[in-house]
């Protein structure tokens, strides 16, 4: 098979047929990879859903040099040979994006105070860079009451940005799914049927993969702020998964346990339930080092054990530049 | 007097069961193209009549059914678009209703062209006594030999199913029809692959308005050429118009495509002028969802052509002095309705719809509904005029299918030729609060002034 040759703000990459060109960008690196809320490598049909990742194709291919005529979803759109892409070098696509943003904060709480996820939110990050300082909307926002679903895992669906990444887990990683989406539009919800407690052994993926805080770990909630714990890469004999996990540690204590995520968001390997909620004690685990967080967000600020103090990694913003 | 395919027979009673139909030349196409008629040559004959897709893109039907992807050993499926819920339009159930045989007549012939062995009929939920009126027309033509095995001894089998939706007017995007279909939720799904290629089942498949497959019927009896007569230009045949609004004679018209919108308002052949002898505000050509036009540009075009009710002329000018021909759900207002009631009242409707799949049109719908309800009822200020068309210009191109962009046209549209009147709701909350205002102090269209260099 032949290498695509596909440009993205003016950086040339050869990537094998099929990728899409989200996936292209990531591959050139962090300085023109879009945004995505909802696509997730490892879980397949995902994406599409956010339009965060929208991008302007200036040339479809060599062979159809013809512009596409709407901005399109990168995480869904594949390469083609000789195609040209414009991402933050766009004022269209910034102007998209902003215009998304401001429409996945409109009925979003922003309660990050007392939100779990607050520091490691991937809507904080991309609201940080993309969105406005004041909202627009001058109305109620939508809420929904909280929902156990389980006895480790609390649905918050106020926060829900209704990504389906979490479905896409029920879908493809668990043996019967038993969350989805309800109604339809604004109200539109994940939920169980009738708070059927979600019940398997990978269930608590759904939180990783939550770029929200919707889906917490009960087991964690109000315990600590992210940024006050050290990631620590750890491992342990596991039937179920392959039991490398993050530790996140205040002291000796483990306050709560992940999966190893990388630049992206994106946990590397899907870990079990056992491994997540039930081995909290230090002797349970096998410690590998710190685990390196080259992410931008608020959550570096309170990294330790490098040498670097909040040097967020180089991160080209359309209109400022952080130093 | 128009020349009428469809509903030619409309006059005749018991039309709707299969003896009258049969007698009156139904069936004629099936067995014409059955017995004398390759598929390849049926699919000529509607590409050559320049058959346009009647359920609102106007997308080429010949065209359409060239791109199915024909693999071995992979069924194909025909399935018919009977979702219309399209505000403004009724054309469909009208003929579902009235003719239903047309429409299995249709289906068969489109079949045998696609080479589908089985098609189904997606009829939208609040349709459901009209889905009865089709099972029956079906179950006729069963029993008449024109579906099941050996049609006609010709070696070709098929069977027609219908299938009723749950009532979401998503259903009506080809995808999520599929979906729905498939016992799915009714979600639109992300283009590409195309339904011509991984449609229903993940196996090609063609979906086609019920006038579209109706009016193959008399493309193939009596030749695309001569169907590609009547009309003009690339706006072929005829079109269901279903008339709304405040017009004497409201209904489903069948006309001749080139017939001017004046005409078409004020003649007594179709509309028959403004009810009560009121004067025309403005006119949504095609649907909820296309863009209104003020009273100036109905009848004429922004260059001073007289505007035809065809493709083109429709949406002469563009969306900034133009609109669209849609599914021909034409509703037409006087002088005393509202624009911004109105404009609320659509972006309601897309806001209950919207699948909520995802963000722009889930979010935008709901915060222009909720502006627009503001504006009307008197409390809204002037910056959410311009907020309006930020929000919609955000909304429109950035979504899975076409519904935000269907949300987001009639609000656009409605800012750029009725500014004045929603800002006249700002400065007058006092006599807006009445919901019946424009009775009291009708507001007229204001024509731009052409700017003298």
């Amino acid at each position: 098979m032949s290498l695509l040759k596909v440009t993205i703000d003016n950086k040339t990459i050869e990537v094998e047929p099929g990728t899409t060109i989200l996936q292209a960008a990531r591959m050139i690196g962090p300085d023109v990879a879009p945004p995505a809320m909802c696509y997730y490598t490892k879980l397949k049909t995902s994406g599409g859903y956010c339009r965060t990742c929208l991008v302007k194709v200036s040339k479809g291919s060599e062979k159809d040099p013809r512009p596409m005529p709407k901005l399109v979803a990168s995480c869904r759109t594949t390469v083609m040979d000789g195609m040209e892409v414009e991402n933050f070098t766009s004022p269209e696509v910034v102007d998209a994006r902003n215009g998304v943003v401001e429409f996945l904060l409109l009925n979003h709480p922003l309660d990050c105070p007392i939100c779990d996820q607050a520091g490691e939110c991937h809507l904080q990050d991309l609201s940080y860079e993309n969105g406005k300082s004041k909202t627009r909307n001058e109305f109620e926002r939508r809420t929904f009451e909280k929902i156990d679903i389980g006895d480790k895992i609390q649905l918050h669906m106020t926060r829900c940005i209704l990504c389906y990444r979490c479905v896409k887990v029920a879908d493809q990683f668990t043996p019967e799914r038993v969350h989805g989406v309800i109604n339809r539009g604004e109200v539109s919800e994940i939920s169980t049927y009738i708070q059927h407690a979600v019940d398997n052994d990978f269930s608590g993926n759904m939180i990783d993969v939550c770029p929200v805080g919707a889906l917490t770990d009960k087991t964690f909630r109000f315990k600590s702020r992210v940024w006050f714990l050290k990631p620590v890469d750890a491992h342990r004999n596991c039937d179920k998964c392959s039991g490398k996990t993050v530790l996140w540690k205040y002291g000796q204590e483990i306050y709560r346990i992940t999966g190893r995520k990388d630049q992206w968001g994106e946990v590397e390997e899907f870990i079990c339930n056992t491994c997540r909620f039930d081995k909290k004690a230090p002797s349970d685990w096998t410690e590998e080092g710190p685990r390196k967080l080259s992410r931008h967000s608020v959550i570096s600020q309170g990294h330790y054990g490098t040498k670097t103090k909040f040097v967020a990694s180089p991160v080209t913003l359309p209109n400022k530049q952080l130093s | 007097m128009s020349r009428k395919l469809l509903l030619a027979n409309d006059h005749i009673p018991g039309i709707q069961s299969y003896e009258v139909y049969r007698s009156n030349g139904g069936y004629r196409s099936v067995e014409k193209a059955l017995k004398t008629m390759s598929p390849d040559d049926v699919v000529e004959e509607v590409k050559k009549s320049g058959l346009r897709g009647r359920g609102g893109a106007g997308f080429p039907t010949g065209m359409k059914w060239s791109f199915l992807a024909k693999p071995e050993g992979v069924p194909r499926y025909l399935v018919c678009n009977a979702d219309e819920s399209e505000p403004g339009t009724f054309k469909d159930r009208y003929l579902m209703e009235h003719i239903p045989h047309i429409l299995v007549e249709g289906m068969i012939t489109s079949s045998f062209a696609l080479g589908a062995n089985t098609s189904y009929i997606y009829i939208r939920g609040e349709y459901f006594y009209v889905a009865r009126i089709v099972e029956k027309a079906i179950a006729e033509a069963y029993a008449n030999g024109w579906l099941g095995k050996n049609i006609l001894g010709t070696g070709f089998n098929h069977d027609m199913y219908v299938q009723v939706g749950g009532g979401a007017y998503i259903c009506g995007e080809e995808t999520a029809l599929l979906e729905s279909l498939e016992g799915k939720r009714g979600n639109p799904r992300i283009k590409p692959p195309f339904p011509a290629i991984a449609g229903l089942y993940g196996c090609p498949t063609v979906v086609n308005n019920v006038e579209t497959i109706a009016a193959v019927v008399p493309i193939v009896n009596d030749g695309g050429d001569e169907y590609a007569k009547i009309g003009i230009g690339r706006s072929t045949g005829t079109k269901l118009i279903s008339a709304s609004g405040n017009i004497n004679k409201p209904g489903v018209y069948e006309i001749e495509l080139g017939v001017p919108v004046e005409e078409f308002i004020f003649s007594d052949q179709y509309c028959g002028g403004i009810a009560n002898g009121k004067r025309l505000k403005a006119c949504v050509p095609g649907g909820s969802s296309v863009p209104i036009l003020p009273d100036y540009l109905v009848c004429k075009t922004a260059t001073g052509e007289d505007r035809l009710m065809t493709y083109e002329s429709l949406s002469d000018g563009g969306f900034a002095t133009g609109s669209m021909l849609g599914s021909g759900g034409f509703i037409v207002y006087d002088e005393n309705q509202c624009i911004v009631r109105n404009t609320w009242n659509f972006s309601r409707f897309y806001h209950h719809e919207s699948c909520g799949q995802c963000s722009p049109c889930r979010e935008g719908t709901g915060w222009m509904e909720r502006v627009l309800h503001r504006l009307e009822k008197g409390m809204g200020n002037m910056s959410d005029i311009d907020l309006l068309v930020e929000v919609a210009k955000k909304i429109e191109g950035n979504t899975i299918c076409p519904l935000g962009d269907a949300a987001a046209w009639p609000v656009a549209a409605a800012v750029r030729h009725f500014r004045h009147e929603f800002e006249h709701h700002v400065l007058h909350p006092d006599k807006v609060k009445d919901p019946k205002h424009g009775h009291r102090e009708p507001i007229m269209p204001v024509k731009p002034q052409p700017v003298t260099a």
